[in-house]
């Protein structure tokens, strides 16, 4: 108790060069914890943009549909059993019909997906309710997203050259408008689609009564009977696997900055430490000779190391809760450029400070103080008294 | 009051690694010191003084013979044993005072105490009488870098005394300070020597020391050449 006392004592008489590192580390703690909340945040609203937007709270998928093979489109699609169309029409579900087309944008040939869409669903955060503003029956109303606008640079307003194939293979063409474009958060709902109006594009495919994939409402996910015929069901978990891999590859690199912060920190101690026990071998030589062992010297160094972390965790939480509290509310204006890249991200960015997240980053940091307070100290050990004396 | 022996060594040798060769600090030292002594080790630098003082203190090993201090072996002493003995029974006061230097006086003084594990009372009533002994009570808050050359060293006798140490060992103590501060200095050592019966051996070449002695143990290199009483 009393080397406690002593080590506070140090501390708080203690010069400039210990409240800079108290500080400094302060700083690295606050980063760290800042650092760890915008990739939370950040993982957790992509994850929630693409179920928004995309994944729902699962999917039906027509036995032949792979998304990632557009060859499969023109067999990937079916009647709704009736006991899928059931759950559509009690709200709880909307179907997808999902096609390719070749548009013509610029002069150029370009592949897209056509998706036809109920314009009165609610199940996917899309505003598909626009597809109704033009009430033309000779048009093919569509919108896309503002990535697909960029590429093709399409506008609110033009008409865009589209040919497809119907369910018999033979080819077909017509001019779909761009009624809107959409800043829609989720990529997979964006690149190199148009989204159209799903009686539309049955009439167009020849395909009454068909679709692709039937997404459920995300509260729903957990009471949706799988088992129907040529109909797979595509839980959350599998729907999200890409995005989550994604996450994971990336969390590595958030690992890397977390360890560089958390490096220079302990570095920083593990520097004071051993110019404190350079600077200070008479002052050590003293101590002994009033009486203190070695271990004990030891022990008021490492104590004085840590509250060093306790100090900084403390003068860190001071100024560093409101501001990640404020950032935590208030979201981060993200850069445009960060909204056209591959991750589903809105406009703002809202880190995501949990206490886990602060018990853990503090444990971490406090302990590898500790440890770092407590490695140099260990050449006190091999110090003879009268040599530390003379400052030797 | 003289008393029983308290320091008493036995053709002690202290030698020091040079190298492949090895430096004879000390050789066949035999001496004994009485309780409440007042003694010094007299002789010129490199004589061995500060080495035979750092072995009476347990702050070295001799390398042979035999060193006991209140009927403790040096020789045989664990590190943590001879801290206690350090910690209980002797006071230290050193050429460039060795005070803490983020301490108050009064911190400086305390700190022998809080590695006795006094409470605060004792710790508050022992400092603030340390500090009368040495007329320091008013500098009591005050930061060593704020003190002069004789106060440090006041306030270093203060802490070497506050625990009432059996022996107080004294490296050159006067060795930073001018002839009045010196003067001082010796004048209050000399007076807790004979209030208290402290026992207090010198190591020193300064004149001002040496005529307040009431014991001269000449060292010339390592060897002791001469053992003075002076009345």
């Amino acid at each position: 108790m009393y080397l406690i006392k002593l080590a506070l004592r140090n501390i708080t008489h203690a010069r400039l060069r210990i409240w800079l590192n108290i500080i400094v580390l302060s700083f690295a703690f606050v980063s760290i914890v800042m650092t760890e909340g915008l990739y939370d945040g950040l993982s957790e609203q992509v994850r929630d943009a693409e179920i928004d937007t995309n994944v729902g709270g699962g999917q039906f998928w027509q036995k032949n549909y792979d998304p990632y093979d557009p060859f499969t489109f023109e067999n990937s699609h079916s009647v709704i059993p009736a006991e899928l169309g059931k759950t559509i029409d009690e709200g709880k579900a909307t179907p997808v019909l999902i096609t390719k087309a070749s548009i013509f944008p610029r002069n150029q040939i370009q592949v897209v997906r056509l998706k036809g869409v109920d314009p009165d669903q609610k199940i996917i955060d899309l505003p598909t309710s626009i597809l109704n503003k033009d009430k033309d029956v000779n048009l093919i109303p569509g919108f896309i997203g503002s990535r697909m606008a960029s590429s093709t640079g399409l506008k609110t307003g033009d008409f865009v050259s589209a040919r497809w194939r119907n369910i018999n293979g033979t080819f077909d063409a017509g001019d779909i408008k761009i009624v809107s474009i959409i800043d829609i958060n989720a990529p997979l709902s964006d690149r190199d689609q148009i989204w159209v109006p799903l009686k539309k594009l049955r009439d167009m495919m020849q395909a009454p009564k068909q679709a692709t994939i039937i997404i459920f409402k995300k509260e729903n996910k957990n009471r949706i009977k799988t088992g129907i015929q040529n109909w797979i069901f595509k839980d959350q978990n599998f729907l999200l696997k890409d995005i989550n891999e994604n996450i994971n590859r990336k969390k590595i690199y958030s690992t890397i900055f977390y360890a560089i912060l958390l490096g220079m920190a302990l570095l920083a101690i593990f520097d004071t430490q051993v110019l404190s026990i350079f600077k200070r071998r008479k002052e050590i030589g003293t101590l002994m000779a009033l009486g203190m062992t070695r271990w004990s010297v030891v022990v008021l160094f490492a104590i004085e190391g840590s509250i060093t972390g306790i100090f900084a965790f403390i003068l860190g939480s001071i100024y560093g809760i409101p501001i990640l509290s404020y950032l935590a509310n208030e979201g981060i204006l993200l850069p445009r450029m960060v909204q056209q890249s591959q991750f589903a991200i809105g406009l703002m960015l809202y880190p995501k400070y949990g206490i886990n997240l602060y018990i853990v980053t503090s444990i971490i940091l406090f302990i590898s103080v500790i440890i770092v307070s407590f490695l140099p100290t260990r050449r006190i050990t091999k110090l003879k008294p009268t040599d530390a004396l003379k400052g030797k | 009051m003289k008393g029983p022996r308290i320091i008493e060594t036995r053709d002690l040798i202290k030698d020091y690694a040079m190298g492949k060769q090895f430096f004879r600090a000390l050789s066949d030292i035999n001496l004994s010191v009485n309780t409440g002594e007042f003694c010094g080790l007299v002789g010129p630098s490199g004589s061995g003084k500060t080495t035979l003082l750092n072995i009476i203190g347990a702050l070295d090993n001799p390398t042979g013979g035999n060193a006991k201090v209140m009927e403790r072996n040096i020789n045989t002493l664990r590190h943590k044993e001879a801290a206690k003995l350090r910690n209980e029974s002797i006071g230290f006061i050193f050429q460039t005072y060795n005070l803490l230097p983020v301490y108050t006086v009064f911190e400086n003084v305390e700190f022998p105490l809080i590695l006795l594990k006094k409470n605060k009372y004792e710790r508050e009533e022992a400092v603030m009488q340390a500090l009368e002994w040495v007329g320091l009570s008013n500098k009591a808050q005050s930061k060593p870098k704020q003190l002069s050359g004789g106060e440090s060293q006041r306030v270093a006798v203060a802490r070497a005394m506050v625990k009432l140490p059996k022996i107080v060992l004294a490296d050159e103590p006067t060795a930073n300070l001018d002839a009045a501060n010196s003067h001082n200095i010796i004048k209050t050592m000399q007076k807790l020597n004979l209030e208290l019966n402290t026992t207090f051996v010198f190591a020193t070449h300064d004149e001002k020391v040496i005529k307040y002695l009431h014991r001269k143990v000449v060292l010339n290199d390592g060897k002791i050449v001469d053992d003075l009483n002076i009345n």
